[in-house]
């Protein structure tokens, strides 16, 4: 190995290279820009200004941002949920006036004012919410009449009722506290904002009337379509951004106490910026509580350090403006392009040395030449069935093979003529196998480990397993449940084969080379799943060893067959039964002889164990080729293979034409035959043994009865 | 059955003839034309402003800055007049300062693709501050004597038609011819409809988008000027005002919707007209302007909600981001 190559091993182990795209990956990153542009602009700020950053200077801000925040909330809810409210302003100074009015000139006590204030902001909000849910009008333009109509309808209340509101000095120690008061040194309004803050989080993420929100922004006909309530949803929102603005406005009028007429003028642009400057896009389905929270602590960190900074009121405008188009250029840029750079940088190759393989020529001998023994195989359901990945047969003789369309089928015997749906999953079945109650488990790819009951009752087994402790991506979900096998105790042992790859992109983590697979094991007994092995190369089938304490598992990528101890004196350890396998090994059976069946899905290619060997090549490749001009692993040929657990070759079997089995992925033997499953097939081969037990099932083997 | 549908058009027309009826036949000096004029004059700056805001809405945009290229620009020209320099310059140099604005609002909604309710709003604020930080000494930007002969555009009459008048009708005329005659405008009324179609059968629609809004500052421009020669001064603070909304009102109750692709030069003549009427009828019954703006506001919602039940929305073409 070279120097230069040595140190190509050397990054791809260390260097962490698939985290980037990992973290690009999540959801939060959509908040990334705002949060930055909020840190620079704070950055800036501190150091031009003295004591930006004193307590009494951000308790101050704590309270405008609270009063303006609320607002914000509102304002963002309403542009998630597809609409807009440009009444906000107008709205702010009513429930002002309103919450000033009943104090001073009715003298109602404090929790009623608190009360009849946000019932006015509510109130407000559900004429909207009636125009523009129930009626259907324009959220423009119907709130921008409202914001007409509500600062007129202020205007008339001032006129009549401003002398009594200025001429009054109401003394309430809850109403100053609501004002001015501060626990712990955080402002009320800060605390309050807080609480909703986090329960609106809550409400946006984790809750179902949230996710319809977000689903009416996202698509108001398909929400429609799956039976959302639009209509009342819509109003609702409109009538949480009264109350919303309204609990702002509480908060204003207990801290300055004074009706003017230019209160909320402008406070909808204010709140609009905040909302898109935060990230959240006009035109709905796309928003968070904390993109609100970073909108307007932008907004109001640049509004007040301008004003600090003492620059004219002009220039104090520019800037807010200059900044608000700069973050918007740079937010729409990346929410546009993230998806295509995630997809850029996902792709991480690694290192992946394998020495020359062993010759399949015919002529040169070895355990691996060519033949052409399945020639003769005869084809079962031949045109009838589509991606069989792994056949099984049960005690009654009868044949089962996973399809494409998310069914078992079931070939009857004798003769397997007749054909029917077993069960209907809803996802592709991989590998399967039967427990000692006739209990059919199947792994299926995209959705995890079922049970399908000999009363065909279809059950989850398991979905998921505990997290990894440092992953960045979510790996408790199964991505790709591979093969299984069941020890004697009923554990079932299963192989995922990638946790950073969906079903459909399995040949991209062959691009990958990297570990990214693991082995799992689900107790049905605690109905507990734990995984057991991970940073495997494409883990794939999966066969319980003689000695019931072990398994041997095939890496398909890795081009070996290890062996794992789950139980006895060398529990925990795993051995490497063969490695350099010609071919990428898919899944391991049990022969009727003790040894084991193996499937090679492909051979290996010079070009790609080359390839493998750079990882800066294929990661060029990945961003600069579309997919399908990828180097991929090829199985359009391939052969079944016997071997036993000393690690030896003992038959191999060909289909030279490629004809009738050119990919294989699975086998099994039974009663004297083999049976022959792949993945790419739309036939079940049947393929005559010789020297071969007649009466061998494997499920009597397994499991010690007779059928 | 089949029920004759009503266009917002025709609605917002019959409501306009409807009230310009009560109003000939219950107030006293309204029906003369002196007030017609007077009605008219008022409602010029607006008219012309509601055009450019068309231009824009047809094609699937909104333009807030209207108000900022409507004060800035003549704004300007008043203050280099006073400050010593020619009137032809200062024109010339307020038209470039239009010309660079919308050229700025153009490249960011059809190139850097900012949204254009947001775009504008941003670049409306960059070009108020502007004004204020660094091109006017005061507020309101007063008239000098350079500035002589310049406010027949405001004041005069041709045939006894004031001025303003004039200037309302040739600016519909161009628009209309533009809409209506040329390709450019057919691109207009083509990117309004479905952007992406038009995108994809080969109209060049990001400079058409540019051009939108150059013309529109351009025509706001031009408003500014009827305006500050009609009040002899720029009242700079005019940008703080809802003067934007009843611009969009005008276009969107005179039926060009907000969705783009429909409507014309005659919805926004219509619009005006309502407008106009509305506000010269209460200003002669004499209610207080925040009565007169509740009565507007009230009048449109009914509208608004009249054209909503004539015309409900159709769910299945509703497009999102349609707001």
């Amino acid at each position: 190995m070279s120097m230069q190559e040595s140190v190509v091993r050397l990054k791809a182990r260390y260097w962490p290279d698939h985290l980037l795209g990992e973290i690009l990956s999540k959801r939060w990153t959509e908040t990334a820009i705002p949060v930055i542009v909020l840190f620079i602009v704070a950055f800036g700020l501190s150091q031009a200004i003295d004591n930006f950053f004193s307590p009494a200077a951000l308790s101050d801000t704590a309270r405008q941002a609270g009063e303006i925040g609320f607002v914000v909330l509102g304002m963002a809810l309403v542009v998630v949920v597809g609409g807009i409210d440009l009444s906000v302003g107008s709205m702010f100074a009513l429930c002002d006036f309103c919450a000033l009015y009943c104090l001073d000139v009715l003298n109602w006590p404090v929790p009623a004012v608190v009360v009849a204030t946000i019932a006015c902001g509510a109130l407000l909000g559900a004429v909207n919410g009636f125009l523009i849910g129930y009626l259907r009008l324009r959220a423009f333009i119907t709130t921008l009449i409202t914001l007409i109509i509500y600062r007129s309808a202020y205007d008339l209340l001032l006129f009549g009722n401003s002398v009594k509101i200025a001429s009054a000095f109401p003394d309430f120690a809850s109403w100053d506290f609501i004002g001015t008061g501060s626990l712990f040194g955080i402002p009320s309004v800060a605390l309050v904002y807080i609480v909703v803050a986090v329960f609106g989080h809550i409400f946006m993420t984790r809750m179902r009337p949230g996710w319809h929100i977000t689903a009416i922004g996202g698509s108001r006909r398909s929400a429609y379509n799956s039976g959302i309530a639009v209509r009342r949803t819509i109003a609702l929102c409109y009538v949480a951004s009264g109350a919303l603005t309204a609990t702002g406005a509480l908060f204003f009028a207990a801290r300055l106490g004074t009706v003017g007429g230019d209160i909320g003028v402008g406070l909808e642009v204010t709140a609009l910026t905040a909302t898109v400057l935060g990230g959240i896009t006009l035109g709905g389905g796309n928003g968070s509580v904390a993109k609100a929270l970073a909108g307007t602590l932008i907004v109001l960190l640049v509004t007040n350090g301008l004003t600090t900074l003492g620059v004219r009121g002009g220039f104090n405008r520019m800037v807010l403006a200059g900044i608000l188009l700069v973050a918007a250029m740079i937010d729409i840029r990346w929410l546009k392009n993230r998806s295509r750079i995630i997809s850029k940088v996902y792709v991480s190759p690694t290192y992946h040395f394998l020495p020359p393989p062993p010759s399949t020529e015919v002529g040169k001998g070895g355990p691996f030449e060519q033949n052409d023994k399945l020639r003769d195989v005869t084809l079962i359901g031949l045109g009838k069935i589509e991606a069989p990945e792994d056949v099984i047969l049960d005690r009654h003789d009868n044949l089962y093979a996973g399809s494409r369309h998310g069914d078992i089928i079931r070939f009857l015997a004798p003769g397997y003529e007749r054909m029917e749906v077993y069960a209907h999953i809803g996802g592709q079945p991989l590998g399967m196998a039967f427990d000692r109650q006739d209990n059919l488990y199947c792994c299926i790819g995209g959705m995890g480990l079922y049970r399908i009951t000999p009363e065909r009752k279809i059950e989850k087994a398991t979905d998921e397993t505990n997290r990894s402790l440092y992953s960045v991506n979510d790996d408790s979900r199964l991505r790709l449940a591979d093969d299984l096998d069941i020890a004697d105790d009923g554990r079932i042992f299963f192989s995922e084969a990638t946790v950073r790859y969906e079903m459909h992109e399995w040949p991209v983590d062959g691009l990958e080379a990297r570990g990214n697979g693991r082995i799992i094991c689900y107790d049905p007994k605690t109905n507990t799943t734990h995984t057991a092995l991970r940073g495997l190369k494409f883990p794939n089938g999966i066969c319980i060893a003689s000695d019931g304490q072990s398994i041997l598992f095939a890496e398909t990528f890795g081009c070996s067959i290890k062996r794992y101890w789950f139980d006895g004196p060398k529990k925990g350890s795993v051995e490497i039964v063969m490695d350099n396998l010609p071919g990428y090994p898919d899944n391991i059976n049990l022969a009727s002889d003790g040894n084991y069946w193996l499937a090679l899905v492909g051979m290996r290619s010079p070009a790609l164990d080359l390839a493998w060997r750079m990882p800066g090549f294929r990661k060029r490749m990945g961003k600069r080729l579309p997919v399908d001009e990828w180097l991929f692993p090829n199985i359009n040929t391939g052969c079944v293979v016997k071997f036993n657990e000393k690690g030896e070759i003992l038959e191999s079997f060909w289909d030279l034409k490629g004809t009738n089995h050119p990919m294989i992925t699975s086998m099994r033997e039974h009663r004297g035959y083999l049976y022959l499953g792949g993945i790419a097939n739309n036939r079940i081969g049947r393929y005559k043994l010789d020297n071969a037990d007649p009466n061998f099932v494997q499920y009597d083997r397994r499991w010690g009865k007779t059928s | 059955m089949t029920l004759k549908r009503f266009s917002q058009q025709e609605v917002v027309f019959a409501i306009f003839v409807v009230l310009f009826a009560a109003f000939a036949l219950f107030l006293p000096g309204f029906a003369t034309t002196q007030n017609m004029l007077t009605l008219l004059q008022n409602v010029a700056v607006l008219g012309i402003l509601g055009l450019a805001m068309a231009l824009v809405v047809i094609g699937r945009g909104i333009d807030i800055s209207l108000i900022a290229a409507l004060a800035v620009p003549p704004g300007l020209v008043l203050q280099m007049v006073q400050d010593g320099y020619s009137l032809p310059l200062s024109i010339a140099v307020a038209l470039a300062l239009a010309l660079a604005f919308g050229l700025v609002n153009g490249w960011l909604i059809a190139y850097a693709e900012v949204p254009s309710l947001f775009a504008t709003l941003a670049t409306g604020l960059l070009l108020a501050g502007l004004g204020q930080a660094s091109l006017f000494k005061l507020d309101v930007v007063q008239w000098s004597d350079g500035m002589k002969g310049f406010e027949h555009l405001g004041q005069g009459s041709v045939l006894g038609i004031p001025t303003p008048i004039i200037a309302f009708a040739a600016v519909c005329i161009v628009v209309a011819l533009l809409l209506r005659n040329t390709r450019i405008g057919a691109y207009v009324y083509a990117i309004g409809d479905n952007p992406y179609g038009a995108r994809v059968t080969g109209i060049p629609s990001r400079p058409i988008i540019v051009l939108q809004y150059v013309l529109a500052a351009l025509i706001g421009c031009f408003a500014g000027f009827v305006l500050a020669a009609s009040v002899n001064s720029m009242p700079t603070r005019i940008f703080n005002s809802t003067l934007i909304y009843d611009v969009i009102l005008v276009v969107v109750l005179g039926g060009i919707g907000l969705s783009g692709g429909r409507g014309g030069v005659l919805n926004v003549i219509i619009g005006t007209l309502l407008i106009g009427t509305m506000l010269n009828g209460m200003t002669i019954m004499d209610i207080s302007y925040s009565g007169q703006n509740l009565i507007k506001g009230m009048v449109l919602l009914a509208a608004v909600i009249a054209d909503s039940f004539l015309n409900p929305r159709n769910e299945e073409t509703a497009q999102q981001g349609d707001i």
